[in-house]
């Protein structure tokens, strides 16, 4: 069955060809909306039923099949070849790439159906599921690389793809320019692991991991981690992310939310058994990890920006993944990774639906002759749509109860995984570090929990605030509607995974407690230890379940509490009295940490000044001076020789014969 | 029987004769025949020879050449009409536009 892997990487090859090409060169072909979204769909769901195939074709045991299809580049000793992996681990990121890929595929038909750029839309998407697959299933390093900057110039023209905004496509810049950073590190990591190897190969480099020990360990480990931060958007490369969102919303979704942002964690996860010969990397992902996500949560406490506070909760919820690869739960960070996906697709999918209905009440008020202009993502300016939209709004409730780590939804069981390895390292080598990151982790948490209620209660609960706050306005909730089916489907599908796939990974203790034997319940964990170490747990059992309910303490705490701070329309006045109890703190939250404006201060204004006063100057002066004085020479004597062209034809002629008597004299005499 | 010589000889003469015309006529058309004069000089040595060497080759040669002159001739002469057509003159020396 795994021989069939070339049709999952080249089915949306050719839906992106088919509908690009023909959208480039046929005006008529662009109007045919549903054929383009239709067949972009088909594109990515006939390879995920492949990758389902495959799938059950397989077993926890199965070795991993390598599927070479021709080799790519061939210079000296080194050679790359364009091939495949299926194996337990890239199947199942394989899964979620067309899975869901698909599922937001179907979303966009009905999200971007008014949009002029349909076609080029679909393409871009097209583009990116078959980067990701490269990047998920291919089998060197190389072949890697090219689907992470596949990815990112998908990202890249998706941010941008209103690129008539110049914020738009600035956020755009920004996104590749901060990516661009961490992919340096990532490809002198290559270099060294191929001067260290001699090849490029997963299964060369699996099979001498040995060679790679001491400081090279950790180099390799930490210049590859630093790639992760880039793509996966960790301190300090985190700030794209955030900006990012300028992007349609069903692009937020699927490339920052559910898949490309998680490949950093899918490198690291693949690396794992170079990760685990290297303490010292592993503590650096894991305090990066820990930071980033209580960095990235307070912030999200303060958007008012309806993607903005998801855009944030993604950033922190990477940093839990990190936290996880850097305790040594790889297999836990994959099971984040698979239901955050879940979960935080259909967020920011409800999230879209919920600007594609507050676009459509700002549209029929200018309809309507009146002029009123808010901005359809801030929720200040929502409230009470939970019964004009009840599919979003049950679906958004469900997911929000998933992410907080309300018991037996899937958050609740890879958010504990998580906790439990944390608190597991704590118990080894830097101890005192990994208890301080799991008390980072256990407020993070808190956090997460507090401000996503505060999101969904302040944008579904209490009274419908738009007419109250614009003039014009006040009959504005009659254009309320729930969006299209082909909106509402997706969303409920994903509500569903979110809910249960968490049982994919049920921890073991859960069930062997009762029963007093071994149960294999972790299907996940089983699933994935054939591909992954990972750390061993030397947990007591009672402290394990002392870890869950403290966990599930900390989450219903949080959801109470944001419930009677933020319900019934509370939600300006709440956010008031934290800013007052919190003071500085909060203001600094809300400054965004003034990452941004550090960066600004510290590269790129001295980077200004350096090119306008030394290399500008350099530049006109001495390059350009040189250049022109070549110039100049060669113009004067031209100048002079001009004159040898008369534009008498006897001229030449004389010159001509004259010159054939001189070559005939020199040969004769 | 007429000696190699001879033959050199008067291709040397018109040859001479033609390089002389193009000197110094200015009629373009003048130029163009004093041009062929030159050509049918070199075929008469190469006639020439041939026969001198019992080479049939230089005879073919020869027809080539008549091709190549014949062709040349026709794109030769309608330049000098287009030229005449622009500029009303067939006057050489007149025409001197790509100087400094």
């Amino acid at each position: 069955m795994a021989e069939y892997v070339w049709l999952i990487i080249a089915i949306p090859l050719a839906g992106f060809l088919i509908n690009g090409l023909m959208g480039l060169s046929s005006e008529s072909y662009r109007r045919q909306k549903s054929v383009i979204g239709w067949l972009a769909t088909v594109a990515v769901f006939v390879p995920f039923l492949i990758s389902l195939q495959i799938f059950l074709s397989m077993n926890a045991g199965s070795e991993a099949t390598v599927v070479r299809l021709f080799t790519w580049i061939e210079a000296g000793d080194f050679t790359s070849e364009i091939a495949y992996r299926v194996d337990q681990l890239s199947i199942l990121m394989a899964l979620v790439v067309t899975g869901v890929g698909a599922l937001i595929h179907l979303y966009s038909m009905g999200y971007m159906k008014n949009d002029e750029g349909y076609w080029k839309f679909f393409t871009y998407l097209n583009l990116f599921i078959f980067a990701m697959l490269n990047l998920v299933m291919a089998n060197n390093l190389l072949l890697l690389f090219l689907g992470w900057e596949g990815v990112g110039v998908c990202s890249y023209l998706l941010i941008g793809f209103w690129y008539g905004d110049i914020k738009k496509s600035a956020a755009a810049n920004k996104a590749f320019i901060y990516n661009r950073v961490g992919d340096f590190a990532f490809l002198i990591a290559m270099f060294l692991v191929f001067r260290t190897v001699g090849s490029l190969d997963f299964d060369v480099i699996f099979s001498n991991l040995d060679l790679f020990q001491g400081d090279l360990a950790f180099w390799v480990a930490v210049l590859m981690f630093i790639g992760a931060t880039g793509k996966s958007a960790q301190i300090p490369l985190f700030v794209w992310l955030p900006d990012a969102m300028a992007g349609p919303t069903p692009v937020s979704a699927l490339i920052h939310a559910a898949t490309m942002v998680t490949s950093g964690i899918y490198l690291i996860t693949r690396f794992s058994g170079l990760y685990m010969t290297s303490p010292e990397a592993m503590l650096l992902v894991a305090v990066i990890g820990g930071l980033t996500a209580i960095v990235a949560a307070t912030i999200a406490l303060t958007q008012h920006d309806i993607k903005k506070v998801l855009a944030y909760s993604t950033v922190s919820q990477l940093g839990f993944m990190f936290l996880a690869l850097g305790s040594g739960g790889f297999v836990a960070a994959m099971f984040h990774v698979v239901t955050h996906a879940f979960f935080k697709a259909c967020l920011f999918l409800g999230s879209g639906s919920v600007i594609h209905a507050m676009h459509h009440v700002e549209h029929e008020l200018e309809h309507e002759g009146k002029d009123v202009h808010f901005d359809p993502q801030d929720m200040r300016n929502m409230g009470g749509l939970k019964e004009y939209m009840p599919s979003t709004y049950k679906t958004f409730l469900i997911s929000t109860f998933a992410i907080a780590g309300i018991p037996f939804l899937s958050g609740f069981f890879s958010k504990d995984e998580i906790l439990a390895y944390l608190f597991n390292a704590g118990l080894g080598e830097f101890g005192a570090i990994y208890f301080a990151l799991w008390g980072l982790a256990v407020v993070t948490a808190f956090l997460t929990a507090f401000y996503m209620f505060r999101l969904t209660l302040t944008t579904f609960h209490g009274t419908f605030k738009l007419p109250t706050k614009f003039k014009g306005a006040e009959n504005a909730a009659k254009y309320l509607h729930e969006s299209p089916a082909s909106m509402t489907i997706p969303l409920w599908v994903l509500a569903i995974l979110a809910i249960f796939g968490g049982f994919m990974g049920v921890p073991e203790f859960f069930v062997s407690t009762f029963t007093g034997s071994e149960s294999n319940v972790n299907w996940l964990y089983n699933w994935l230890s054939g591909v992954t170490t990972r750390a061993a747990i030397i947990l007591p059992l009672g402290v394990k379940w002392i870890l869950v309910a403290f966990a599930i303490l900390v989450a219903v705490a949080a959801t109470i509490i944001a419930y009677k701070k933020y319900d019934n329309d509370k939600g300006e006045e709440t956010d008031a009295a934290i800013k007052q109890r919190f003071g500085g703190l909060y203001t600094t939250w809300e400054d965004k940490y003034k990452f941004d404006e550090a960066y600004e201060a510290s590269i790129i204004r001295p980077g200004f000044k350096l090119s306008d006063r030394v290399l500008a100057v350099f530049d006109i002066k001495v390059v350009d001076g040189f250049v022109n004085a070549i110039g100049s020479i060669v113009q004067f004597f031209g100048s002079l020789l001009r004159f040898v062209q008369t534009g008498v034809i006897h001229t030449y002629a004389i010159a001509f014969v004259l010159g054939v008597i001189l070559i005939i004299g020199l040969l004769i005499f | 029987m007429i000696g190699l010589e001879w033959y050199l000889g008067v291709s040397a003469l018109l040859f001479v004769i033609g390089v002389l015309g193009v000197l110094t006529r200015k009629n373009a058309i003048v130029v163009f025949m004093c041009v062929e004069l030159m050509l049918s000089a070199v075929n008469i040595s190469l006639v020439a020879f041939s026969s001198y060497m019992g080479d049939v080759h230089g005879m073919i040669l020869v027809f080539f050449v008549l091709c190549v002159a014949a062709a040349e001739a026709c794109v030769g002469l309608a330049i000098v009409i287009a030229i005449y057509r622009n500029n009303i003159t067939a006057d050489i020396s007149k025409i001197n536009l790509l100087r400094w």
